[in-house]
Order: structure tokens, then sequence, then C-alpha cells
């Protein structure tokens, strides 16, 4: 017999792995699966057949492989752990929650597939999902040419309101706008440099702040964009340092992996926090773990939510995440958003009494209130909840000093106020003639 | 004049010796063996993750600051001996197929992806007790001659046997241990590696300052390039891998061990990928796709420099990052300060992303007229 690894043999080892590979990966989490009610005991959520009595069926619709599986993963996670919390508690209309997770694959064609795939042969009632603006660019004319819902937890550019989507993350004027004043009024007289990823959301949030600082007679010396994922940041760190070389602010709307180069390399580049603060929109206390704080510290960002915010709501989510995930968790801003937006949904499903019914679910959210990790929120008619802002500066442990925060929840603008296409335009979907953008 | 001139050359500095560095591996794998590796940036991936380890583990120690040095030995020796597997197992049966090898290597890049984003205990206890069943029977299997008729039943078999046990033990030890099993060692989110305080700050000249960080990467290339050389034309092992590289046939018949040579150098190669991977740690993320950053721009080099000599690559990737520095921090901006249409073109292209799109078009532009490269392989044996 020869012992010669023979094609066939090499195919039959070769499938075997793969075999095993997708067998092992199918049975390996046995923890994150759908309920864990006693209602529903087939667990995977896939094999469940579609539109099941016992259940709701809800769909999860996130990046879990790919560039942006980084952040969303963990939002995955928030989502969970309310959907867990809500069955613990009764469920929804005395029914379980149960979920299909789909992996978009920081792809957004597939975003747009996988969210058909889940509305036409799933039947789920409402979607969780998304993360970047580019995915939901993506996904949007599905929701709207199939009149679905879909919930997104991200803060992002505004500029959007559809009837569709329900954005629990912040509007520009509940994150950017309010950093900016604060720094203008911090930093006073010193110039800002603008650096982002290259996609929707950082361009036209530097928009919408070059607008705003010429407004206000800030002074923007520079603007730089480096593609999403690339982490040469080099050249943009000599231009900084050309460009404000007595020190300034940095506004920083980098996402992914490029943020972790950046701040590396600001550091040893000898632009620190003392001359050279920066403000960061994407960076919670997932992203500083994954920096590292050495490189962080003193550095700020602006978000609604920080896992050190001092409320019963933020202890009790603190705790029952880490609970669920393991002690050296951290929760942060768009994992709160995450969160309570599927409780948003739960409360206007148990307003309207009915799940199926989409019309009157929607109409039921308009004025919920719910009792926050953040504070008290309220959705409102412009699909937009009204929320508490804050900036945090990066201590010792990773976590953020809040500095900053309003005394009230502020109330969402999706159209922006300073750019002049939008100027003088709202969102009112409580009315069926003001509708997605009408002149105030 | 003197900063002036300093700052262009070392930012271009920088980036090259980040290229060369992760390039080297694959120069050395695609240049002297022909082999695509799309799992080279994934090798890299690793590289970085061991860096890691070894930090954490290394943390609490008196040998705190000096874990990179190990770090970078470890890393080199981990990915080597993954190369080196990833060579008996996948690469040899698909030698001189270069589509196939593209295809399985990137597929081998993508588990390696998965692996590391869902790595746990339970995991590994899955893998391990899987092919300890299923290849130890495999391997009793083929001892005994009066069973070979039999063997393909029995793999099957055997394999479904041997992934009940392995998929039974892993759910148990999930139940049992619940997050202690099933916790993922590393995560979908990325893990810090910081550098060592001795290299977090910089060297001021004037007004400028070096950081050491990247002064370290660039002395680290230097050794390896000239470790490299040494290696290959020194050593008696390099003077085996030049001439398979020349002649596969010629050197086998001269009792040239051929498969030996192959997995040396494809070890070598990867691990140089876990050196840069360590290297890279040091400036960028640590994640499941630090892979993929780099992946592209490392074919890149190779190609420019013509394959199968490392001097291209050197050469290929000094002048992309000292034209990727100066187009994109615009630092020829002073000198067409002149016209104002000028300067409007030279803003336009200084963003990283339009830079990185011109040095593209640059070298699809260069590569019609140098279809192989700045420094092609010469010789009868070129096409063989």
């Amino acid at each position: 017999m020869s012992r010669q690894f023979g094609r066939r043999k090499f195919l039959l080892y070769g499938s075997a792995t793969l075999g095993t590979s997708i067998l092992l990966k199918a049975c390996t989490p046995p923890t994150p699966t759908t309920t864990e009610s006693p209602a529903s005991p087939t667990t995977s959520p896939s094999a469940s057949p579609a539109a099941s009595g016992g259940g709701i069926k809800v769909g999860i619709l996130h990046s879990l492989s790919g560039t942006m599986a980084i952040s969303e993963k963990s939002v995955v996670d928030a989502e969970e752990l309310a959907i867990e919390e809500i069955n613990k508690a009764g469920g929804v209309l005395g029914k379980q929650i149960e979920f299909v997770k789909e992996d978009g694959a920081s792809d957004w064609p597939t975003f747009n597939d996988k969210a058909k795939k889940l509305i036409d042969q799933d039947k789920v009632v409402t979607i969780f999902g998304c993360w970047t603006s580019a995915s939901r660019k993506a996904v949007l004319p599905t929701f709207e040419s199939k009149n679905h819902m879909l919930w997104y937890p991200v803060q992002y550019e505004g500029q959007e309101c559809s009837k569709n989507i329900f954005y629990t993350g912040a509007a520009p004027n509940q994150q950017i706008e309010p950093s900016i004043d604060w720094l203008l009024e911090k930093y006073k007289g010193k110039p800002f440099f603008l650096v982002g990823s290259d996609y929707v959301f950082p361009r036209t949030a530097n928009t919408i702040i070059k607008a705003q600082l010429a407004a206000k007679g800030g002074k923007v010396v520079g603007e730089d964009y480096i593609p999403l994922g690339n982490t040469e940041v080099t050249p943009i760190i000599s231009k900084i340092k050309a460009a404000m070389p007595d020190g300034g602010v940095i506004y920083n709307s980098l996402n992914g992996d490029s943020n972790v180069a950046f701040f590396k390399q600001l550091q040893g580049a000898g632009l620190g926090p003392d001359k050279y603060p920066s403000m960061s929109v994407s960076i919670a206390e997932e992203e500083v773990k994954a920096i590292g704080v050495e490189y962080l510290k003193g550095h700020y960002a602006a978000w609604n939510y920080f896992q050190t915010v001092n409320t019963p709501a933020s202890k009790k989510f603190v705790e029952a995440f880490k609970a669920k995930y393991g002690a050296d968790r951290v929760v942060n801003d768009p994992m709160e958003a995450a969160y309570i937006m599927v409780y948003l949904w739960k409360q206007a499903v148990e307003k309207a009494g009915t799940a199926d019914d989409l019309e009157k679910v929607r109409a039921a959210a308009y004025g919920q209130t719910f009792d926050a990790p953040e504070g008290k929120i309220t959705m409102n008619a412009n699909h937009h909840i009204s929320k508490f802002v804050r900036i945090g500066q990066v201590r010792e442990d990773g976590l953020f000093d809040v500095v900053f925060e309003t005394k009230e929840a502020v109330k969402p603008i999706p159209w922006n106020q300073y750019v002049t296409e939008t100027k003088g335009y709202a969102c009112d979907w409580s009315d069926s003639k003001k509708g997605g953008k009408y002149k105030v | 004049m003197f900063e002036g001139l300093l700052e262009p050359l070392f930012g271009g500095l920088s980036i090259a010796s980040v290229l060369l560095l992760s390039a080297l591996g694959l120069a050395i794998v695609f240049g002297l063996m022909g082999v695509i590796n799309m799992a080279h940036g994934e090798l890299m991936m690793l590289g970085a993750y061991t860096t890691f380890v070894v930090q954490n583990a290394l943390k609490k120690t008196a040998f705190a600051d000096l874990y990179i040095f190990l770090a970078l030995i470890a890393a080199f020796i981990v990915t080597a001996l993954l190369g080196l597997l990833l060579e008996r197992g996948v690469v040899r049966y698909l030698y001189g197929r270069p589509l196939e090898t593209l295809l399985a290597t990137w597929g081998v890049s993508l588990i390696l992806q998965q692996f590391v984003r869902s790595v746990s205990w339970q995991l590994v206890a899955g893998i391990v007790l899987f092919c300890l069943f299923f290849f130890g029977s495999l391997w009793a299997i083929d001892r005994r001659a009066d069973l070979a008729r039999w063997r393909n039943g029995l793999a099957t078999l055997m394999f479904v046997i041997s992934s009940g046990i392995a998929i039974t033990v892993s759910n148990i030890l999930g139940a049992t241990y619940k997050l202690a099993a099933t916790k993922p060692w590393f995560g979908t989110q990325g893990v810090d590696v910081t550098a060592p305080k001795w290299l977090r700050s910089g060297l001021i000249v004037g007004t400028y300052q070096l950081p050491y960080t990247r002064l370290f990467i660039i002395v680290l290339t230097i050794a390896c390039v000239l470790g490299i050389y040494w290696f290959l034309n020194q050593t008696a092992w390099g003077l085996r891998i030049r001439a398979v590289t020349q002649n596969r046939e010629m050197s086998s018949c001269l009792g040239i061990p051929t498969k030996t040579v192959d997995a040396l150098t494809f070890a070598i190669g990867s691990g140089l990928a876990g050196i840069a991977g360590c290297a890279v740690s040091l400036l960028g993320s640590v994640s499941p796709n630090t892979g993929q950053a780099y992946i592209v721009d490392t074919f890149m080099v190779v190609v420019v420099g013509g394959v199968g000599k490392l001097v291209g690559s050197i050469v290929a990737a000094t002048a992309i990052g000292l034209v990727n520095f100066v187009i994109s921090s615009n630092a020829f901006k002073p000198l067409v300060s002149f016209s104002a249409d000028l300067t409007a073109i030279f803003d336009f292209f200084a963003t990283s992303s339009m830079a990185k799109v011109l040095v593209f078009a640059l070298i699809v532009v260069f590569l019609q007229f140098r279809p192989a490269g700045l420094f092609p392989q010469k010789g009868r044996t070129v096409d063989a």
C-alpha cells in the first residue's frame, strides 16, 4: 500500500476538517442562542419554523465578521441581554421574544440581502440592526419599500428621517454640536483639525462641524480622511503638526482600526493631550480597552452614556451585563442605545396591543418614555429620542470621567440647522401632513 | 532646510519600513517559491496576537519593559511553526497550481480570522479531541494491513464518532464551566498591545520628534534584511534554497532535499510575517482584521519590486513609502506656491485616501512599462 498522500485522501481529510470546523462552530455557543425560556426549547434560531405560534420573532442584523464586527458584536450582546431580561420578566404581550440573528459581514449589499431575508423569509416583526451609516443607507430602500421597521442604535450624522427607522443613537445636535460648543468654550481661540474615516458619517459630520465653527468664530486649519481600516497615519500626523505648530484641538471621527493606529502614533510623535486635546465621537469604553489607556489618557469623547454614569438604571445595566458576559467586559453608549431600543419597542408593542401591525406600533412608539441608564429618555415623533449629552475624559482605569453633562434630555434635531440645504426643515411622523421633511 | 527634508524622509522611511517588513516574508514565499500566500496577513495577525500574549504574561514581572524582544522571538517561532503546518497540510499538495494555492490560502486566512474571534477553551478542547481521535484512529488503521480495504469506510465512521465525542465533550465543558470555558480568549474586539515605556516617546530633533517606535521598526527591518541576506548567501541551507529557486529539477537530481527546502522556506517566510506582526502591533490595532490591512500593500511591494528579487522589494517599498508620504502630507506644497491652480491640485490629492488612489494609479502605469517589476528575474529557467 502506497504511503502517498493522494488527491482523494487529501479531499477526504480536507472535507473532514472543514466539516468539523463547521460542526464545532455550530455547536460551540450554547449560551448566546435564543431565548432560554422553558416555552421554546428549540434554541437554534434558524432552525425554528417561520412565524412559530409561541413567540414573537424579531431580527438582529449586525456585522459578526469583517472590519465592523469589532464594534457590532458588543451591540448584539446588549440586544440579547435586553431580550433575555424581557423574556425572564414574562415577555411581550405574554409571548416570549425569539430572535433570528443574521451577519451583515461588514458588507453593505449583504446587509440589504439579509434584511430582505429576515423580512420575507423569517417574517420578523421588527429588526434591530446596523452600525455604519453606509449599512443603514443600504437597507433603507428595503425597509421603505416593504414598509417595515428598523431600530438603529448608533450615533450618526443626521440628515435622514425615515418613517421606517427608529434612531436611538444621538443626532448631531445631541453629540457633535454640544461637544463643539464645549470645546470652543474650553479652548478659546485654538484652531481645529478634523480627522475622519473616509465614509458617510465623518464626511457629513465634518460638513456640519465646519458650518457650526464658521457660525461661531472657530477656525478649521485642516481636514483629512483615511480609508476605513487603514492604519498608516504618519502623513496625517505630520499635517496636524504643520497646521497647528502651537497646539490645537483635534476633532476625531475615525472609526475602527484606524483609531488605534492614530492614537498610538500621535503619542509617539509627541502630540499629547495637553497641547493637542482630541475629541472623539467613535471612541467609547470598548475602544479604550482595545487601544490601550496609556495612549488615550486625558483625551475627550462625546457620548450620551458612559459606564460611569451614576443612575440606578445604569448600575443595574452594568451589573446585568457583567453577570452575563464576564466581569472584564465594559458597556458603552451604542450598547446602551441598543439595550434601550429593545425596551422601547416592547413598550410600543404593548401599548399598541399587537406586534404585527407596524402602523399601530409606530404610532404607539411616539411619546414612549423609558428610564434608561443615561436618564429618562423619550421617543419623539421624528423617530429620534431625547437624550442626555455628556463629555467624558479618559482616566487611569480606562473608563471616563464625566466632565460635562446636560441637566435635561436634549431634543433631537435630525435635519441640521447649520447646513444651508436643510436649514428650517423638521420631521414629524405623527402628523400625516408633515412627514419626513417639512418646512417649519 | 535640514528639518524640512528630514520630515518627508523620515515619514517616508517609516511607511517604507512597515511595508518592507511585512512584505519580506511574502517576498521569500511568493518570490522564491512562487506560492501566492493569501494567509500572509493572518500570519502577521497571529504574530501580533502572540505579542499580546507575551506582553500580558510578562506584565507583572521585572521584564515587563523588555517584553518586546521576547515577543519578537515568540512571534517568529509561533508563526514559523504554523507556516510549517500550513505548508505540510495544504500548500505542498498545490505546488505548481497558483490559482488553487491562492484560493486555499485565502480560505486558510478566513479560518484563521474566525478562529481568533471565537477561540475559547471549549473550542480548543473540541478541536484537540477531534484531532486526537480522528487522526489517531487513522494512524492505527494505516498500521493494520488487513484493514486497508475498509479504510475509507472506517475513516468516515471515525469521523462521525470523533466529531460526536468532540462536540459532546465541548458542550459538557461549556455547560459545566459556563463562561470560563465559553468566553472567547480574544473576542471580536481588538486587544491592546502597549509599547514598552522606553518606546513610547520620541527623539527630538529641533522642533520635530521622531517616534521611537518608528525608529525601532526601521532598525528591525534593516536587521531582518541583513539577516535574510546572511542566511541566503552564507549558510548551507541558504545555498540550497537559492539552488531550488533557480532550478528545482536539477537541484533535486543533485541530491538537495527539495521538499525539506520548501518547508523550510515557507516556515521562514511565515516566521518573518510573525516578526512583522509583532512590529506593527506597536503602531496599529491588534484585531482579527489586522492582517487584511497589510495584505494588499505587501503584494504591491513584491509585484512592483519584481518577483524573486529581495532587492526589488527593498527598493519598491522605499519608493512607495516616500511617494505615499510626500503626496499625502503635501510636502511639496511650498514648491508650487507660485501657482494657485497647482496648489489646488496638490491639495486635492493631499489626503490619505487620495494618496492611496494616486499611488495605485502610478503603479498601474509603471507596470504597463515594466510588467515584471523593477528587477525582473533573468535567465532560462524564469518561465519554467
